[in-house]
């Protein structure tokens, strides 16, 4: 327990400070001005969010592989971590678009794309309520999982693929694309941090697993007796 | 600086999102401690 409640306070700490970089580190872009520092909340939620999905995708994997219930527990964990960082970039972004683009949102490929990976997401879990066997419903949505897992490089290639409304990337872009160099070290900071804070969610969001696993586990030992 | 009240509702907005979802983690995991607990405590009652 004390070693979660650190863990938090290290990932509480590293996203203020990455905050703090955010607004006062990172210099001001030119043609934007102060709202282009949403990008670093936003692009750096969207990556662990990302990050969090393959992890998904990998427990998912190894519960088709291996059937054991802890990768289950892991990969509904990762799911919930993730569709919760990307309802983060939803809201985020149209707020950053408004004052940058004049629309709340428009229906371009990264945009839908990115809203497409949150109803599958959201779709991943709801299946789970839907079926009361615990090794049908893991079996099933870990296979969901896999499917739904096809999103996350359509959403990374989306805006190299097709040049719509977003921007072209900034990392990663290929040639003539970049960021400043500090901009770089403040975005590689919030990354780090929000990935820290996604994997301290899914720390606790284990537990809460494990604790719903131990309570059937009682209840079908109390109906045995 | 320009565009501060959408910076701020931005950050404020999604960092409430995720207070509440780690709010939700805490409390379902309560509730599902109390229970264990709760079952624990009848098991040895039937003893």
């Amino acid at each position: 327990m004390l070693r979660r409640i650190l863990f938090g306070a290290v990932a509480i700490g590293l996203v203020a400070c990455a905050a703090y970089a955010a607004f006062y580190v990172a210099p001001e872009e030119r043609t934007m001005g102060a709202i282009q520092r949403i990008f670093y909340f936003h692009a750096a939620t969207a990556w662990a969010g990302e990050t969090t999905f393959f992890v998904c995708f990998v427990a998912n994997l190894l519960y088709i592989w291996k059937r054991k219930p802890h990768y289950d527990w892991l990969g509904v964990t990762c799911a919930e971590v993730g569709a919760a960082c990307i309802t983060v970039v939803l809201i985020t972004g149209p707020i950053w678009a408004k004052p940058v683009w004049g629309i709340w949102w428009t229906w371009d490929a990264r945009l839908t794309s990115t809203f497409v990976l949150w109803i599958l997401y959201i779709c991943y879990l709801l299946l789970r309520t839907l079926v009361d066997e615990p090794e049908r419903r893991a079996l099933l949505s870990a296979l969901f999982g896999v499917f739904a897992f096809i999103d996350v490089p359509i959403v990374f290639g989306a805006i190299r693929w097709w040049r719509t409304q977003h921007p072209a990337p900034v990392i990663m872009g290929g040639p003539g694309s970049g960021l400043d160099p500090l901009m770089k070290k403040v975005f590689f900071f919030n990354v780090l941090a929000m990935h820290v804070f996604a994997a301290f969610l899914i720390v606790q969001r284990y537990f809460l697993e494990k604790a719903k696993h131990d309570v059937a586990l009682l209840q079908r030992e109390a109906e045995v007796r | 600086m320009k565009n501060l009240n959408s910076i701020f509702a931005a950050y404020m907005i999604g960092w409430g999102v995720f207070f509440l979802f780690f709010v939700s983690i805490v409390k379902r995991t309560r509730d599902l401690q109390s229970e264990v607990e709760r079952l624990k405590k009848n098991m040895l009652r039937e003893k």
